[in-house]
C-alpha cells in the first residue's frame, strides 16, 4: 500500500475516533451506560479491523454488522430481557421513578393553613403573590416561588388609596384578569419550608400536604393522610389489605409469563386457539399454493401447449405486485356489504357469504387471498424444478414401458420434491408469520368472545403478539416479548430440521 | 413426460389456465376499473363504468389533503437508497465470507441465518426506543427521520442476502482475482474491479428485491413515521380506506395503480433475472 494509503486510513481512523470519544463523552454525562458500552465495543472493533492485519475479513464485514448489531441483535436482547418482566401498560416505569413519583403527590388537608391574596404581573407575563394567612395574619410574598414574611411597611409596596396597587415594577391583577388567568394561575406552585402552597380557589391559597414518603431503609411507602404501608410487591406498592398503587414499576417476574400462558385459562384458551390455527394456516397455506402452483407448473411446461409464455407472465402477475397492495384490494372486493365478490354471488345465487365477520369465513377468505398471493411462487419453483429434470430418466422409462401416468408418479414427482421440499419448509415458516396477509384483510378478527388478551379467530401468533404490544387496550410488552420468544424458538427448531434434511436430501440426489 | 393431446384435451387445458387467469387478474381489473369509476364509495362502484373518469388520478396530485406525490417520493427515496446500500454492505461481506478463511466463518453464517429467523417486528418496541434516544443526541437520524428508517432496514441488509450473494461468488473462479492480485492489485481492488462486475446479475437481484421489500413494507415506517409529509406511499395508502366513514375507494384505487404498476413493470420485465434469485433466496416479504 502507498504512503498516501496509509496516511489517510490513520487520519480517517483518526476523525472517526476523535468523533466516537466525544459522542462518549456526552454519554457519560447522560449517563447512557449501555449505549456508551455499544459505542466502545464498536470502536473497539473499528481499530482492531483498521489496525490489525489478522483482523483483514473484518473490514469487510464490519460495515454490514454494525447496523445488524445495532439494529437486529440488540433490539432481540432487550426484547430477551423484557420477555422476564411485567414491562407494560401500568408498569413502564423504573422504581426510582415510581418513588419520584409518588413523593412529588400531594394533598389537601382539611385543617389545612389558608391564605387571602392578591395577585401581581409584569410585562414578562411573571407572576408574584401577597398572601395573607387566615389564621395567623402573617403577610408574605412570594419571590421565585418561595414565600418570605414581609411587612407593609416594605419600601417595595406602591400603595394608591390604602391598596398595594404596584410591586417592584409587578401591577396589580383586577378580578377580571384573575378570571381569565385562572388556568394558569392554578399550576403554580409556592413553597414554605417543606410545605407546598396553591391556589383552590378564585379567594384564596391553601396549604398542601406531601401525601407519600418513601423510607429508604424500610422501602416502605407511607402515605401520610390515611397512614397506611406499602411494600412493593410484584412490581407495584401494595398494602397489607392487597390495595395496590398504580403506577406501578418494571421487575423481573423470572418466568410467570411464559407460565401464564398455562396456568391462566382466559389466556390459555385463545393462546392454544391461536396456535392451532397458526399451525393450520400456515399448512393450509403451503398445500393450497403447492398444489395449485404445481398443477399449473405441469400444465405450463408442456411443449404442446400454445401461448405458455404468455401465459406464465400473466399468472406471475400477484407476485409482481407488493403484497399489501393486493391485500387491501381483497379486502375491498371481500367487504360483506357492498364488496363485488358478495355483490356477484347475490346476482349469481341470490346469497352473499359473511366473508370478515363469521370466524369460519374469514379463515376461508385468509386461505384464499392467500392462495392468490402465493401459487405464483410455487408455479415458478415447481416450473424451474421441472426443467431440471433430466430428459434421459422419460426416455429410460419410456423404454421400460412406464405409461405417462406413471412416469409422472414415478419419475417426476419424487425427483421434484425432492429438490423443492426445503423450499416448502421455508414457505411454511415464511406462512407462520405472515403478518400482513392476516393484519390487513381481518386485523385477526372477527373476536373470540371472552378472552381476556385481545385475540380473534383469524389471529395467528404473530399478529396476536403484535396486538399484545401496540393494540388499543393497553400494551403487555412483557407477556408480547415472551410470545415472540416461542414463536423464534419454533422457526428455529423448523429451520434446523429443514437444514438437515436439505442435506441429506442432496445427498440423496447426488446418489442419482 | 407430455405427449401430444387430442382436440378435446387442448380445449380443456387452454380452458383450466383461462380460468385461473380469470381468478389473477381479476383484482387487477377490478381496482382499475374502481380507478376511473366517478364514485368514491364501494357501494357506488360499478363493475364496467358508466362513465369513465381520470379525476381521481387528477386529484392524487392536486389535493392538498393528502400529498401523494411525496408519499411515492418519499417511498422511492427511502427504498432506493436502503437497496444501494444494502447491496454494497452485502457485497463487501459476502466477499470476505467467500474468499477468506478465519475462525469464526462458519458459526458467523450459521449466526447471521439464526439471528434473521427472529421476527425483528416484534423487537419494534426496543427499535422504538433505540430510534427515540438516538434522535435526542443526533436529531436527523431518530424517529419520524427516513434517515432513521433507513439505518433500521440496514440492520436487515445481512442475513439471507449475504447467503444469497456467497453462493454467487462461490461460483466465480478465483484465477481472475488471483492473476490482479500478482499483477500488484490489494484485495480490495480485485473486489471492486473484477468481483463486483462479474456479479453484477446478483447485485440487481438483490437491489430490486430489497428495493420491492422495502417498498411493500408498511409495519415499521407506520410505526417510526409519524408526520403525514414524512409518510411513505405503504403507509399513505392505507388512510384513503382506513376510517369507516372517510373511505374513498376511488382515490384509493388509483393510488393502488400507481403505486403497483412501477414495481410490476420492472418485476415482469425482469422476471428471468429475479426468479433464479428468489428460488435459491426464500420467499418474498
Amino acid at each position: 500500500m502507498s504512503m498516501t494509503a496509509i496516511l489517510a486510513k490513520i487520519l480517517l481512523l483518526g476523525v472517526v475516533d476523535s468523533l466516537g470519544v466525544w459522542t462518549a463523552v456526552g454519554l457519560v454525562v447522560a449517563q447512557r451506560w449501555g449505549m456508551l458500552a455499544g459505542l466502545v465495543v464498536g470502536l473497539l472493533a473499528l481499530n482492531y479491523a483498521v489496525l490489525s492485519k489478522r483482523a483483514y475479513p473484518l473490514r469487510y464485514l464490519l460495515p454490514g454488522l454494525i447496523p445488524f448489531c445495532l439494529m437486529v441483535v440488540y433490539p432481540i436482547t432487550v426484547n430477551m430481557g423484557v420477555a422476564f418482566t411485567n414491562f407494560g401498560t401500568g408498569h413502564r416505569l423504573t422504581k426510582e421513578q415510581v418513588i419520584d413519583h409518588f413523593e412529588s403527590r400531594f394533598y389537601l388537608p382539611e385543617d389545612g393553613e389558608r391564605f387571602t391574596f392578591q395577585a401581581f404581573r409584569d410585562h414578562e407575563e411573571d407572576f408574584i403573590f401577597l398572601l395573607v394567612s387566615k389564621e395567623t395574619g402573617t403577610t408574605y410574598l412570594s419571590a421565585e416561588g418561595i414565600l418570605e414574611i414581609v411587612t407593609l411597611e416594605d419600601s417595595r409596596f406602591v400603595f394608591d388609596r390604602g391598596e398595594i396597587v404596584q410591586i417592584n415594577g409587578y401591577y396589580r391583577l383586577s378580578r377580571g384578569e384573575l378570571f381569565r388567568l385562572l388556568g394558569q394561575l392554578q399550576e403554580i406552585r409556592l413553597e414554605r419550608n417543606e410545605e407546598v402552597i396553591r391556589l383552590t380557589s378564585i379567594r384564596e391559597f391553601r396549604v398542601y400536604q406531601q401525601r407519600y414518603h418513601y423510607d429508604r431503609e424500610q422501602g416502605t411507602l407511607t402515605d401520610l393522610k390515611t397512614g397506611i404501608i406499602y411494600t412493593p410487591i410484584a412490581g407495584a406498592f401494595t398494602s397489607a389489605d392487597g390495595e395496590r398503587l398504580l403506577p406501578g414499576f418494571v421487575v423481573r417476574i423470572g418466568f410467570q409469563n411464559f407460565l401464564e400462558i398455562i396456568n391462566n385459562p382466559h389466556i390459555a384458551r385463545p393462546f392454544f386457539r391461536v396456535f392451532r390455527w397458526t399451525f393450520a394456516f400456515a399448512a393450509l397455506s403451503v398445500a393450497t399454493t403447492f398444489v395449485l402452483g404445481f398443477s399449473l407448473a405441469v400444465l405450463l411446461n408442456d411443449p404442446h401447449l400454445k401461448m405458455r409464455h404468455l401465459y406464465r407472465t400473466i399468472l406471475i402477475i400477484p407476485y409482481a405486485i407488493p403484497g399489501f397492495i393486493s391485500i387491501l384490494i381483497w379486502a375491498g372486493m371481500l367487504n360483506v356489504d357492498f364488496g363485488i365478490v358478495n355483490r356477484i354471488l347475490q346476482d349469481l345465487f341470490g346469497t352473499t357469504i359473511p366473508w370478515l365477520h363469521d370466524p369460519l369465513w374469514a379463515k376461508v377468505a385468509v386461505v384464499l387471498v392467500n392462495l392468490w398471493l402465493g401459487f405464483p411462487y410455487m408455479m415458478i419453483i415447481c416450473l424451474g424444478a421441472l426443467q431440471s429434470i433430466p430428459s434421459e430418466l422419460y426416455e429410460a422409462a419410456r423404454i421400460d414401458g412406464a405409461g405417462s401416468w406413471q412416469r409422472f408418479r414415478k419419475v417426476t414427482f419424487p425427483l421434484l420434491l425432492i429438490s423443492i421440499a426445503p423450499l416448502l419448509v421455508g414457505s411454511f415458516a415464511f406462512n407462520f408469520n405472515n403478518f400482513n396477509v392476516i393484519y390487513l384483510l381481518t386485523g385477526g378478527g372477527p373476536p373470540i368472545p371472552g378472552a381476556m388478551t385481545p385475540a380473534g379467530a383469524t389471529d395467528i401468533l404473530i399478529s396476536y403478539t403484535y396486538n399484545l404490544a401496540f393494540g388499543g387496550v393497553g400494551a403487555q410488552y412483557g407477556f408480547a416479548a415472551a410470545i415472540s420468544l416461542i414463536i423464534f424458538a419454533i422457526i428455529a427448531t423448523i429451520s434446523a430440521i429443514n437444514f438437515r434434511f436439505t442435506r441429506r436430501l442432496e445427498r440423496i440426489s447426488e446418489g442419482l | 413426460m407430455y405427449s401430444r393431446h387430442t382436440l378435446l384435451g387442448k380445449i380443456f387445458r387452454h380452458l383450466l389456465v383461462w380460468a385461473m387467469i380469470a381468478f389473477t387478474i381479476f383484482p387487477v381489473i377490478w381496482i382499475f376499473s374502481a380507478s376511473i369509476n366517478p364514485g368514491n364509495t364501494l357501494f357506488g362502484l360499478r363493475f364496467i363504468p358508466q362513465v369513465v373518469t381520470w379525476n381521481h388520478y387528477l386529484d392524487l396530485f392536486t389535493n392538498p389533503l393528502h400529498p401523494f406525490g411525496l408519499w411515492l417520493w418519499n417511498s422511492i427515496k427511502v427504498s432506493g437508497t436502503a437497496s444501494l446500500v444494502t447491496v454494497f454492505l452485502t457485497a463487501l461481506g459476502a466477499y470476505a465470507l467467500s474468499r477468506f478463511r478465519f475462525r469464526g466463518r462458519r458459526t458467523g453464517l450459521l449466526a447471521l441465518l439464526l439471528i434473521q429467523m427472529f421476527p425483528q417486528m416484534l423487537a419494534m418496541v426496543a427499535i422504538y426506543l433505540l430510534l427515540l434516544s438516538i434522535g435526542r443526541y443526533i436529531p436527523w437520524l431518530g424517529l419520524n427521520t427516513h434517515a432513521g428508517l433507513i439505518m433500521v432496514y440496514l440492520g436487515g441488509a445481512m442475513g439471507f442476502n449475504t447467503w444469497l450473494m456467497k453462493s454467487y461468488f462461490d461460483t466465480i473462479p478465483h484465477d481472475l482475482e488471483e492473476s490482479a492480485m500478482v499483477d500488484g492489485a490489494t484485495h480490495f481492488q480485485a473486489f471492486l474491479r473484477i468481483i463486483l462486475p462479474l456479479a453484477r446479475p446478483i447485485l440487481a437481484v438483490i437491489f430490486i428485491l430489497t428495493f420491492i421489500g422495502t417498498y411493500s413494507d408498511f409495519l415499521l415506517p407506520s410505526i417510526l413515521l409519524t408526520g403525514t409529509r414524512q409518510f411513505t406511499f405503504a403507509v399513505g395508502l392505507r388512510l384513503f380506506i382506513q376510517g369507516q366513514y372517510a373511505t374513498r375507494w376511488g382515490i384509493f384505487a388509483a393510488a393502488c395503480m400507481l403505486g403497483a404498476i412501477p414495481i410490476m413493470v420492472v418485476f415482469l420485465s425482469l422476471q428471468r433475472f429475479l426468479i433464479s434469485g428468489l428460488t435459491r433466496g426464500g420467499v418474498k416479504g
